[in-house]
């Protein structure tokens, strides 16, 4: 603390003002993400020319687009109930599988790191894989069909679920564990009555969380060939029937829209 | 408030009857979910290919790492994340006006912020792929359609971020502005921007990070990056090549992972 009194109005040349701050670091960052900017923009080949010139062509494909064909919404509904059937068993599959890989990872309950580690690494592997790259290896596995693209989203909702549940986990209230370990629980008696109650509410809503997800995704599975509306996509393209491909864009839409409300509702009230 | 008697049990809590009801309604959700699905369809050969992507993926084809001359693996990652990066740039910039659009502080009215969410979230739901096969009618293919879907898809998350952030932003410097007389761009360039800049930026790398995944898959349709020669190296059943496609887009994206979130714990 400063105990001269300061003078009650300093003269404004006599303020000494803190030097500002160097600026170079922050040139030097703008500088190399330019760069990198100009290297991609290279690398893809990407001008503004050709936007320019390809712009002519996308009003000519929004034009053919609409309006949609509304009659091929028979031959897609089918498809539809498809995908969302993948999308439920892939992230209840996913969800199962996800328990007991998250409670691996979770430091809190299992004290040892030569297990919790390698459980995360794997999980993080599991993790970088998108899930279209899944599709396409389990397509190449087990054939084209719904049930490739059902096992790649519950690898996928595996992944994501037991990330979400772990970090959850580890942050869930130490008392009631403290106090059944005090009280001689071992471990499954602990899982079962102090860290589920805790838990199950933040289970349910990840779970529900992926499914959203996986209703989306499991709408493009079929571009690989694993099942699904996604496989409309090539057949219209391929054809040039535009609107009917507009139709299954409007219908997915339509669809995740709903199901993501009806979700978001439902996921609210859990919490 | 009554107290009660200390050696009263609390009564358990009743079961509700629209629980049963409740796993009523799943239970034949699921019973239609896997009546629908043929399980009778997994090839025969199912476990001999499993075998082979397995032994590919420990025996690589290291020679496919760098060849002198056109497609190889360094290339097609270096595309992979050059279109992430172009296409993470492009979104940005897209969406910065969506998110001050979107921002429920940024406009007197609730119409306005609600149309630019409505709109960001329809954004959102439309898949990148889907948009990266409408470029390709577009542009033609190649890494450019994949650019141009990756910018346009990403706008609907970071808009949604951006503005987000926009909303947490602290009234107090703008007031003060307004109170000295500054003008609306001062605002938004001393009192606005230093608040929300490094939040805009975490975002960004965040969602880099989800484009370079997206990136990786663009190829399977055509739109440029890695999965194109993926997807070749899967129908040729070329299982050494697969192997090591999949180990370089692991290590890839472990590596821009770990580099973009030692980055965004710095900024926030």
């Amino acid at each position: 603390m400063n105990t001269q009194p300061e003078p009650a109005n300093p003269p404004l040349s006599s303020v000494v003002r803190p030097k500002a701050p160097g600026k170079i670091k922050h040139y030097l960052t703008l500088a190399i993400i330019l760069l990198m900017i100009w290297g991609s923009a290279a690398q893809t080949d990407s001008t503004l020319k050709e936007l320019v010139q390809g712009f002519p062509n996308m009003l000519d494909l929004l034009r053919e687009m609409f309006p949609p064909k509304w009659s091929y919404l028979d031959n897609i509904a089918e498809a539809m109930l498809e995908t969302i059937r993948m999308a439920l068993i892939g992230t209840t599959v996913g969800a199962i599988l996800a328990v007991p890989v998250a409670l691996l990872c979770a430091a809190n309950l299992i004290r040892n790191r030569w297990i919790t580690y390698p459980a995360r690494f794997v999980l993080n592997l599991i993790r970088t894989v998108p899930d279209l790259l899944l599709a396409a290896l389990f397509v190449a596995v087990f054939g084209l069909g719904p049930l490739p693209g059902m096992f790649a989203l519950s690898v996928f909702s595996l992944g994501l679920i037991a990330k979400l549940t772990y970090e959850a986990l580890e942050a869930i209230e130490p008392g009631p564990l403290e106090a059944m370990t005090a009280a001689g629980a071992n471990l499954v008696q602990i899982i079962v009555y102090a860290v589920i109650p805790q838990i199950r509410a933040h289970f349910v809503s990840f779970t529900l969380y992926t499914f959203e997800i996986n209703v989306r995704a499991a709408a493009v599975l079929g571009l690989v060939g694993a099942g699904g509306i996604g496989h409309y996509y090539e057949v219209t393209l391929g054809f040039f029937e535009y609107d009917k491909t507009c139709m299954i864009i409007m219908f997915t839409l339509a669809v995740v829209l709903i199901i993501d409300y009806a979700s978001t509702k439902l996921r609210e009230k859990l919490l | 408030m009554t107290t009660k008697p200390w050696n009263e049990i609390a009564p358990k809590p009743k079961k509700k009857a629209s629980r049963w009801l409740i796993y009523a309604a799943l239970a034949v959700i699921y019973i239609w979910a896997f009546a629908g699905i043929p399980f009778n369809g997994i090839k025969e050969t199912a476990g001999q290919v499993t075998k082979a992507i397995l032994s590919g993926l420990f025996s690589p084809d290291w020679d496919y790492v760098y060849l002198p001359d056109g497609e190889d693996l360094l290339r097609g990652l270096l595309d992979t994340l050059a279109i992430s990066i172009l296409g993470t740039f492009i979104s940005t910039l897209l969406c910065i006006p969506f998110a001050f659009w979107a921002a429920g502080n940024m406009s007197k009215f609730r119409a306005v912020s609600g149309s630019g969410k409505i709109l960001l979230s329809l954004i959102r739901t439309f898949p990148e792929i889907v948009m990266a096969l409408l470029f390709i009618k577009a542009v033609g293919p190649g890494s450019f359609a994949g650019v141009l879907a990756l910018g346009l898809h990403s706008v609907g998350m970071l808009g949604k971020l951006f503005a987000d952030e926009v909303e947490q932003i602290d009234p107090g410097p703008s007031e003060a502005l307004i109170a000295a007389g500054a003008t609306r761009l001062q605002i938004l360039r001393f009192a606005v921007l230093p608040q929300v800049l490094p939040g805009f930026l975490s975002y960004t790398l965040y969602r880099f990070e989800i484009n370079l995944r997206s990136a990786t898959i663009l190829g399977v349709i055509g739109a440029g990056g890695i999965g194109t020669p993926l997807i070749f190296a899967l129908s040729s059943r070329n299982w050494d090549r697969v192997g090591i496609i999949l180990l370089g887009i692991i290590v890839m994206i472990t590596v821009i992972d770990l580099i973009s979130g030692a980055i965004r714990k710095r900024l926030v």
